[in-house]
């Protein structure tokens, strides 16, 4: 754990608290007693080799998948033992871009970003269509897209489309699961804009898994690494060239990563 | 959260619009109706937002929204109340707002009647000359395989006999039983009227063996193997597989679609037989039973009057029926587009289709034999 007394973020409250979480399948323990705080307003990203449970841990905050020990706090609700009722409340406050979009096959993109918000208001179809199309616009998907099925859509307006769902009920939270896992370069960093500026004019505080280097230099505030079945370290990322753990090492001083951090910094 | 609010105060031409409490996307439908009643005749229009306690894009909406629409109605619209933070986020709104314009409606009435009816029949023709060319194709590729041995492959056409045939006879024998029992049962009531009960032989036998065994059995094959060819086929295509085997050099004709038809074309007659068999032993013990037909005399009797044609006549349509089931179902698979919505419709369509065809076909075998006399 680093040490959060000099850390800006600490005068802030945190929005999701994990606590002792266990995660196992079978004989297979994914994680043990894991520990995390997101705070208000920042952009964490999620980072860790193949099958540190990076996803797992995300489908378990979001409550998709019941872990055998430990706490999930979401906004002072606890997400594994508190009501249905707290629970339905809670789903409200957050939205999720899953990996492949997950988007409806059988409704249009529109169709898709007012799928919630019918399930979930009482207002108007004029007014849930405009609010669809602004969300949209928001995301960068072209007007002439709305009537389009998901399967006529390339791999980059497919993320975008699952980002517009994620934010129809303008929730204060957004998941996203590998947001820029297989855009090309430039569709990646216009991605990553984008996540920018809707945290902050939206004022969305991001949970992002990610492989991203380019990505998590660019926009996340903190970094929280899996390994070891917990979270071996979470902080700012210029603190992570400083730890002395193999995988840390290698994936933060790497070949890649040094020309991830050139990029953004200039030379640095 | 407060729930939100909106306080008009009139002084025409001039209005000053108070909006109060949480201006959120959940509880938007509190003063949507009120703010959508203000009238675009005005001059000056005041939107107060200092008893506002929270805003996100779907309250930032309604405000740009009014904003715009006033603003096209002549007004001068002012703001006043808002934090940095909220001002910068209706900037943002307003930077992404979308046209409100409606979209041109579809034509209505005849003219758009006339132009379904059009569009129908079109799409009706050329869907009749894809599958006649699907049918083509699928014919050559198969003699082409019968004649070339090479481009066989006996794994895959060995599974699909396995899947489609073998493990398709208990429910085809017990289907051929059941309806043997049907028979004799239905028949035995009317002929006992008669006293003509030895009849019944030829009653079961010639419609078992003639029409229903292999009938029903292709009914089974397309509901169960057709379904299912084109489920798997037509799953292949939506995760781009046959593309992905065009790209490789694989017909998949060659790889999907000849196996899957000649295992049809070579376990339906054979599936046909059984069910013929459990038909007739069905009949025989429902025939001893209900009529006191022992076995002994409902067997001999069967040599003796049902000539073997009859079985001929049956089993000669056994092919046609497979390779109409196999065509059919392989044929709706390649037409998968996309979503999973696609892939099951076209199963449904590809039973269905399937189906009709078997039933049409055999109504033209029972033509073409009753004009030939057999």
């Amino acid at each position: 754990m680093t040490d959060r007394s000099d850390n800006p973020a600490d005068r802030q409250d945190a929005i999701i608290k994990v606590r002792g979480l266990r995660n196992a399948f079978g004989p297979q323990v994914v994680h043990d007693n894991l520990n995390l705080d997101v705070w208000r307003g920042e952009v964490l990203g999620v980072v860790g080799g193949s099958g540190t449970g990076k996803s797992v841990l995300l489908r378990t905050i979001v409550g998709l998948n019941t872990p055998a020990k430990g706490s999930i706090e979401v906004l002072g609700v606890d997400v594994v033992n508190g009501s249905e009722l707290e629970r339905n409340q809670i789903e409200k406050a957050w939205g999720v871009a899953f990996q492949n979009g997950a988007l409806f096959s059988s409704l249009t993109v529109l169709q898709n970003i007012m799928a919630p918000m019918r399930e979930h208001l009482k207002i108007s179809e004029g007014l849930m269509q405009s609010l669809g199309k602004l969300k949209m616009d928001l995301v960068g998907l072209p007007m002439n897209s709305c009537s389009k099925y998901p399967s006529e859509l390339s791999g980059g307006m497919v993320k975008r489309a699952a980002l517009a769902r994620a934010l129809a009920l303008d929730p204060q939270i957004v998941f996203l699961d590998e947001p820029t896992a297989g855009l090309d370069p430039i569709g990646a960093a216009a991605y990553d804009e984008l996540i920018k500026e809707l945290q902050g004019s939206l004022g969305l505080t991001v949970f992002m898994v990610t492989h991203d280097l380019d990505s998590l230099y660019a926009i996340c505030d903190r970094v929280a690494v899996l390994a070891e079945r917990k979270v071996l370290i979470e902080g700012p990322i210029d603190t992570m060239t400083s730890i002395d753990h193999p995988w840390i090492k290698e994936y933060f001083t790497g070949p890649r990563a040094r020309a991830a951090q050139k990029k953004v910094y200039g030379g640095g | 959260m407060k729930r939100p609010s909106v306080t008009l105060t009139s002084t025409p031409p001039d209005l000053n619009v108070q909006f109060a409490g949480a201006l959120q996307v959940q509880a938007l439908d509190q003063i949507e109706a009120t703010v959508a009643s203000i009238t675009t005749d005005l001059a000056n229009v005041h939107l107060d937002l200092s008893e506002v306690d929270a805003l996100d894009t779907g309250g930032a909406w309604i405000l740009t929204d009014l904003q715009r629409r006033l603003e096209a109605g002549g007004a001068t619209v002012s703001i006043s109340g808002a934090t940095d933070e909220r001002m910068s986020l209706l900037e943002t709104v307003a930077r992404h707002a979308p046209d409100t314009e409606e979209p041109e409606a579809p034509p209505r009435g005849f003219v758009a009647w006339v132009a379904a009816v059009g569009a129908a029949t079109v799409r009706a023709w050329k869907d009749t000359l894809r599958i006649l060319d699907f049918l083509g194709l699928t014919l050559h590729r198969l003699v082409r395989s019968l004649i070339k041995p090479r481009h066989l492959r006996p794994a895959s056409l060995f599974t699909q006999m396995e899947e489609a045939g073998f493990k398709a006879i208990p429910i085809v024998a017990l289907m051929g039983f059941l309806i043997g029992i049907v028979l004799a049962f239905q028949g035995a009531t009317q002929l006992k009227q008669f006293g003509a009960e030895v009849f019944v032989v030829e009653l079961i036998a010639i419609s078992i063996l003639r029409e229903l065994g292999v009938l029903l059995t292709a009914i089974i094959v397309a509901g169960r193997s057709g379904s299912a060819f084109t489920a798997s086929i037509g799953s292949m295509k939506v995760q781009e597989e046959i593309d992905a085997m065009r790209a490789l050099g694989l017909d998949p004709i060659d790889v999907l679609v000849v196996p899957r038809t000649l295992a049809l074309l070579l376990v339906l007659p054979l599936l046909a037989m059984i069910a013929n068999f459990a038909g007739l032993v069905g009949g025989a013990l429902m025939s001893w039973i209900d009529l006191g037909v022992s076995p002994g005399l409902f067997f001999s009797r069967l040599q003796e009057t049902v000539g073997v044609w009859h079985l001929a006549v049956g089993l000669i349509k056994a092919p046609f029926f497979a390779f109409i089931i196999g065509v059919i179902s392989c044929y709706q698979a390649m037409q998968v587009k996309g979503s999973s919505q696609s892939l099951g419709s076209r199963t449904t369509t590809s039973v269905v289709q399937a189906i009709f065809a078997v039933i049409f076909v055999d109504a033209l075998f029972s033509i073409f034999f009753s004009e030939i006399g057999v």
